[in-house]
């Protein structure tokens, strides 16, 4: 599905370059959940943003479905979740769901269609007609989920979704994701700072660690795919947990 | 109740002075309206009963126009005495007034529109008592009794000015510069040339000084409206240029990645996201432009113009000592200035509602 080899990323800022990604090489295989998680600066944004095509690379090759990643946005392959909802204030709910529909220029009654079935997705029906800013940060988060989805792409590209909210609603829509991607088989590439969020998403945990950004260790997450919150206190899992702590300390992550 | 307390202590005083002061040197309307005040003072000054004030400073006003004419020119300290009275007491049930929080919603409404009128009211039968009451000369401010008659005479020429100057240079003038300042500013949004090109041209036009401009397009689009819509274009040319360049910078870099991740084509990203978000700063220009444009035209009148139009009559009534008439136009401007500028503040809700500042 995604394929790095090599690559690096310099940002050339007025303080000198900054090797936001050094050497990375990373394989991604179809229907996979990967988190990559590190501490603030370990690139791990940036790398999502350069499969995104939002960012590129200096140096090193990568493709998407086996093109590169601007063929890929062309061809509108992926969908990407940004950290804040990004929703649209003058549009309602529904509206900005419809807004990747209407700008790859699906017919009205589809639109609509695609719309009702994916606000139902994320548990959003009843709110078509809510603006953006009537609705709690959940509730917007999982707004642009369902836009994400919306055009159903293979791919999923998630950046801290959850990031700004609190614990509860966070476990929430931790299990409403992991339900969504079990019944649906996308590929998710999931950007976090929570070890416990990775742990019991993902099939694989990337862990970055920064100056340069690079790929620590790659974790392969094994736990049944059905998962449940009290998954959470099993030894299995907090085995796994420990071991991306572990890897996160060796790479230096908590020295300051 | 909010109200500073000097007020109401201030206007007892004030009342007793005016009522002995009006009875020393007769003048029967003055000496009513000096026990009404003195009533209407002594029930403030006990109770809170600002409804009964706010009427009995009413009734007082009342009185004392009427007992102008006795009066005029030649007031007395009773006449002046009633006169603070009666401006203390409105002053006081109005602060009250503004300051209560009803709890039906109907009262709320009524107390929004009641309260700028009675205000506007207020200053305009201070207005009519002092030029009056102390014969100030017409030539220098004449009564709003005077400026109304005034107004009401002369409709027929009225609406000519109006039709002259507004309805044809206005109208014409704004809709064209909006329009121009709003594409020029979507082209030099598009192009870096033309941010270095047309953008230094721009703001030299905004630098050029109406007087110095409006002769020269009376030269070269003639007498009549036409010359002063041109003005108007320069006027409102640039203010709407700018506020719309930076609407269109309005939009933040994870707006812009939305975009991208859509592959969205610039006309897509303009027509669905910059140009919403450019709303507010555009509505910004054209309520701005609403008064500069009307200004504009009436100055551009002063430098040639046919016998009609707001700025003609200004530039000849005052020649002619008619300073009711100059008073007049001043009035119809402001009205139509206020209402054109109403308008597009209402149609801006309309459009802006999602913007944090009209959200419920």
């Amino acid at each position: 599905m995604i394929d790095a080899r090599g690559l690096s990323l310099v940002f050339q800022t007025a303080d000198g370059p900054v090797h936001a990604l050094a050497d990375v090489d990373l394989a991604i295989e179809r229907h996979a959940f990967v988190s990559l998680i590190g501490p603030s600066g370990c690139g791990k944004t940036t790398l999502l943003r350069v499969i995104a095509d939002l960012e590129q690379p200096t140096a090193g090759s990568i493709t998407v479905e086996g093109v590169t990643p601007e063929a890929a946005r062309l061809a509108r392959a992926y969908g990407y979740v940004f950290q804040a909802p990004a929703l649209y204030p003058w549009r309602t709910v529904a509206k900005n769901v419809a807004l990747p529909l209407e700008i790859m220029g699906l017919p009205r009654a589809e639109r609509m269609e695609r719309v009702k079935r994916n606000l139902a997705l994320v548990n959003l029906e009843g709110f078509e007609r809510k603006y953006p800013w009537q609705l709690s940060g959940g509730m917007q988060q999982r707004a642009s989920i369902a836009r994400a989805l919306t055009f159903d792409p293979d791919l999923l590209l998630m950046d801290e979704p959850f990031g700004a909210l609190d614990e509860i609603v966070r476990d929430h829509l931790n299990l409403q994701l992991h339900g969504l991607w079990h019944r649906t088989k996308k590929t998710v590439v999931f950007v976090t700072h929570s070890i416990l969020e990775a742990v019991f998403l993902s099939t694989k945990i990337v862990v970055m660690s920064p100056r340069p950004g690079r790929i620590h260790d790659v974790i392969a997450c094994d736990l049944p795919r059905e998962r449940t919150l009290e998954l959470r206190e099993t030894p299995e899992f907090l085995a796994i947990a420990q071991r991306v702590r572990d890897g996160l300390k060796a790479g230096h992550a908590y020295v300051d | 109740m909010t109200l500073p307390p000097p007020l109401a202590g201030l206007a007892l005083p004030a009342a007793v002075v005016g009522t002995i002061g009006a009875v020393a040197a007769p003048g029967f309307g003055v000496v009513l309206a000096g026990l009404a005040l003195l009533a209407s003072a002594l029930w403030a000054a006990t109770r809170r009963g600002y409804w009964v004030e706010g009427f009995g400073a009413l009734v007082a006003a009342a009185l004392l126009l009427r007992a102008l004419p006795a009066v005029a020119d030649d007031a007395g300290i009773g006449f002046w005495g009633c006169v603070l009275a009666a401006w203390l007491l409105a002053w006081h049930a109005t602060t009250t007034l503004s300051a209560w929080q009803p709890r039906a919603a109907w009262l709320g409404r009524l107390q929004a529109v009641l309260v700028p009128l009675l205000f506007g009211l207020w200053l305009l039968v201070l207005w009519e008592l002092i030029v009056r009451g102390a014969g100030v000369p017409s030539i220098l401010l004449p009564a709003p009794s005077a400026i109304g008659a005034r107004i009401a005479g002369s409709l027929p020429i009225l609406w000519a000015d109006f039709q002259q100057t507004y309805l044809r240079a206005v109208l014409t003038g704004y809709a064209i510069g909006c329009s121009v300042g709003f594409v020029a500013a979507l082209l030099i949004d598009r192009s870096p040339f033309l941010t270095r090109g047309l953008l230094p041209v721009g703001n030299m036009v905004s630098a050029l000084p109406i007087i110095g401009t409006a002769p020269i397009m009376v030269m070269w689009f003639g007498f009549d409206w036409h010359s002063k819509a041109a003005v108007v274009v320069v006027m409102t040319f640039f203010p709407m240029m700018v506020n719309t360049l930076a609407g269109l910078k309005a939009a933040s870099r994870i707006d812009h990645d939305l975009m991208q991740t859509y592959a969205a084509s610039y006309g897509q990203t303009l027509w669905k996201m910059r140009l919403p978000l450019a709303m507010p700063f555009v509505f910004n220009a054209l309520k701005i432009n609403s008064t500069l444009a009307l200004i504009g035209a009436i100055v551009a009148e002063f430098f040639g113009s046919p016998t009609v139009g707001m700025g003609f009559r200004i530039s000849t009534e005052i020649g002619r000592m008619n300073i009711d008439m100059v008073w007049a136009q001043i009035t119809m401007a402001a009205v139509v200035g206020s209402a054109s500028y109403g308008l597009i503040a209402l149609i801006e809700r309309g459009t802006t509602f999602w913007h944090p500042s009209y959200r419920r």
